[in-house]
């Protein structure tokens, strides 16, 4: 592979200690690189209870039947990796690169090898990552799984995933992080580039279910083309030490459209730095950003980032939140950016405490104070979220359900 | 089944009721007229057990227990229902969901909603967007499921269009078991007596009065009750005259 790879690992060594623009700079030296292999596991049955029961809380089921196809990264070994249909591609990024020599055009091509030392730590460290990939014009039946697990104790995983949209298909993925029980400490990083080429429809939904330590970086872009459809989803509702992440769509076709929804909720202890930036790029584009913060203890920064770069685009910023607790902290930092006069950007953010008017109804009808308050949050994290599929909705409630219970 | 005694209620520190005493005994409607701002709805909210509504002397009774300082759901469980005038949105808990939470999620919901036309906001968020009509549907929708034994009705009819006030209409005199059922040989006196619903229904306009009989009328003005008697004659009074030449006429 005489491809670029050189000129960006040279990049990615300049940026090797290039801090963040956002969040807590991590000393990454803490974390160990380096682990044993784990063997590859064939049989989804194998896994033990401890990975099931936590794979499943983010959304991740290997019993269910209703998957295209599942991967499972396990610290550094990619431990299976099954594609169930056909048109649909799954595996292990590495053997990606070795498969296709194209590959190469979209590695780095969405995100900055050298945006900060994350980045460029994944370019000199990287350990695997998937590669999905829908064929021109087929469409997945069943979403396709990838679950990225952490085992071991204070490790650092460094993961590069790409996934392709090719023209006119269908792409839904639900990818879930987990740490095992035991996993008190560990770094993730993880690069997701994303490709939507014209018409096609790709929809990427992540939950998150860390321990209390854990330092997450995630990088991650897309770029979507005329007529394209990206929407994302992302649920972290379990305690994390410090997650930061600022993923950013670029729209540059006519027509496209990207859509961000989050769900957090942090506890006391956990820092939740998390945005999405939209560039509108094309005539017609359109965004749609939406956030939905609870804090009963942690802080939340949640952030938004709308640019209309050309005439006739149109987006919208919306940020929720709700206080539970006098030491909780959300921050929501609304951005609009128009560069021509016929740009629509809008915004509306509203950050407290629950209306006592709204307990009081419930009240009236009949509920507890305690079953009011909880009646009230649940429908505060109900978000509608348009296209999604029946399974990966499922997924989500099933998040949003598990996390209420220790919430309320 | 509800006694109001010597009820005095602040509402941010201000008293708004001066001494209401009021009785509403098993199956009597009793219609509350008076001037914007004379304590009507502060009366319904503070019967319910709004905590703004601050009871600061005399004492609520139902069905011979003391409620006064009865939480809000506590009231509602013991059989008080109340409509809203401007009921709060609740984003992302659905119509359904609420109509489960009234009807302890023992009510055909399916059906409830027909009765109502209001099948197509089952699915809807708790109040987004409805119209003024449609939200009192809601409320009475809630109330059907609810199924308490006394109602407050804060202005039913207000923001109601023509041809809604008389479905409205028909509801609420269905729940306060008001219809006269002709095919039924018993008298109204036998009716009356089997009647088990109360309710206390504020009216501004009085059109409610054409849809269902009330027992009784009263004038609450400046947070006393100034006048009682019969509702048909008092509304007439008070359209012909006004309230104060209403106050007159009942020798206050």
């Amino acid at each position: 592979m005489a491809w670029k790879r050189e000129e960006k690992k040279a990049l990615a060594k300049e940026a090797r200690e290039k801090v963040a623009t956002y969040g807590t700079d991590i000393n990454v030296e803490a974390y160990s690189p380096e682990t044993g292999a784990h063997p590859y596991q064939e049989d989804l049955s194998s896994f033990s209870q401890d990975e099931r029961e936590q794979m499943l809380k983010a959304g991740v089921d290997l019993a269910a039947t209703n998957r295209s196809g599942t991967f499972v990264q396990k610290d550094l070994s990619v431990v299976h990796s099954r594609s169930l249909q056909e048109g649909m591609e799954i595996m292990d990024v590495e053997e990606a690169l070795e498969q296709y020599d194209w590959l190469h055009e979209y590695w780095w091509k969405a995100v900055p090898v050298d945006m900060d030392k994350y980045t460029a730590r994944v370019e000199l460290h990287q350990e695997h990552g998937y590669f999905i990939r829908s064929l021109p014009g087929k469409k997945s039946i069943y979403p396709l799984q990838a679950c990225l697990y952490l085992e071991e104790e204070n490790l650092a995983q460094d993961v590069h995933n790409i996934i392709i949209a090719e023209e006119g298909s269908e792409l839904h993925i639900i990818t879930g992080c987990a740490t095992a029980p035991h996993v008190k400490h560990g770094l993730h990083v993880g690069i997701s580039e994303f490709y939507v080429k014209q018409g096609a429809k790709l929809t990427f939904t992540m939950i998150h279910n860390w321990s209390e330590n854990m330092a997450v970086r995630p990088r991650s872009a897309t770029i979507v083309e005329a007529g394209g459809l990206f929407l994302s989803n992302y649920v972290c509702m379990q305690p994390v030490g410090t997650l930061q992440m600022y993923p950013v769509t670029h729209l540059v076709g006519e027509g496209a459209t990207a859509r961000y929804n989050s769900i957090l909720v942090a506890p006391p202890g956990s820092v939740m730095d998390v945005g999405a930036r939209v560039f509108l790029k094309a005539k017609g584009a359109r965004s749609e950003i939406v956030s939905r913060a609870i804090t009963t203890g942690g802080k939340i920064i949640a952030r938004g980032h709308i640019v209309g770069e050309v005439p006739g685009i149109k987006a919208h910023l919306e940020c929720k939140g709700l206080i539970l607790s006098d030491d909780g902290v959300i921050h929501a930092v609304p951005e609009l950016e128009g560069h021509k006069q016929e740009v629509d950007l809008s915004h509306e953010a509203a950050v407290g405490k629950i209306a006592q008017e709204e307990i009081e109804y419930l009240m009236a009808r009949g509920l507890s104070e305690e079953e009011a308050t909880a009646t009230i949050v649940r429908g505060f994290l109900h978000v509608e979220i348009e296209g999604l599929p029946q399974e990966l909705k499922a997924e989500m409630d099933r998040a949003v359900e598990i996390s209420e219970k220790s919430l309320l | 089944m509800l006694m109001i005694e010597d009820l005095r209620v602040e509402v941010e520190g201000r008293e708004i009721l001066h001494h209401v005493d009021l009785e509403i005994k098993q199956g009597e409607t009793h219609a509350l007229f008076g001037p914007n701002g004379s304590g009507k709805t502060t009366l319904l909210m503070a019967t319910m057990g709004f905590p703004s509504y601050h009871i600061s002397g005399g004492r609520i009774l139902f069905k011979g227990k003391e409620i006064t300082n009865l939480p809000l759901n506590e009231r509602a469980n013991l059989g008080i229902g109340l409509s809203f005038q401007r009921p709060p949105t609740i984003k992302g808990v659905k119509m359904r969901q609420m109509l489960e939470i009234c009807g302890k999620g023992e009510r055909d919901i399916e059906s409830m909603a027909r009765s109502l036309d209001f099948e197509g906001f089952l699915n809807r968020d708790l109040n987004d967007g409805f119209s003024g009509g449609e939200i009192k549907r809601s409320e009475l929708l809630q109330l059907i499921a609810q199924g308490p034994e006394f109602f407050l009705l804060d202005e039913p009819e207000s923001g109601v269009d023509l041809e809604n006030i008389a479905l409205i209409g028909s509801v609420i005199e269905t729940l306060l078991q008001r219809e006269i059922q002709i095919k039924e040989k018993r008298s109204r006196k036998q009716l009356k007596r089997e009647r088990r619903k109360s309710g206390l229904i504020i009216t501004h306009t009085g059109y409610i009065l054409d849809y269902l009989d009330a027992d009784f009328g009263h004038v609450l003005v400046d947070g006393e009750l100034a006048c009682s008697g019969n509702p048909r004659e008092i509304l007439k009074t008070i359209k012909e005259k006004g309230y104060d030449e209403c106050v007159k006429c009942c020798g206050i």
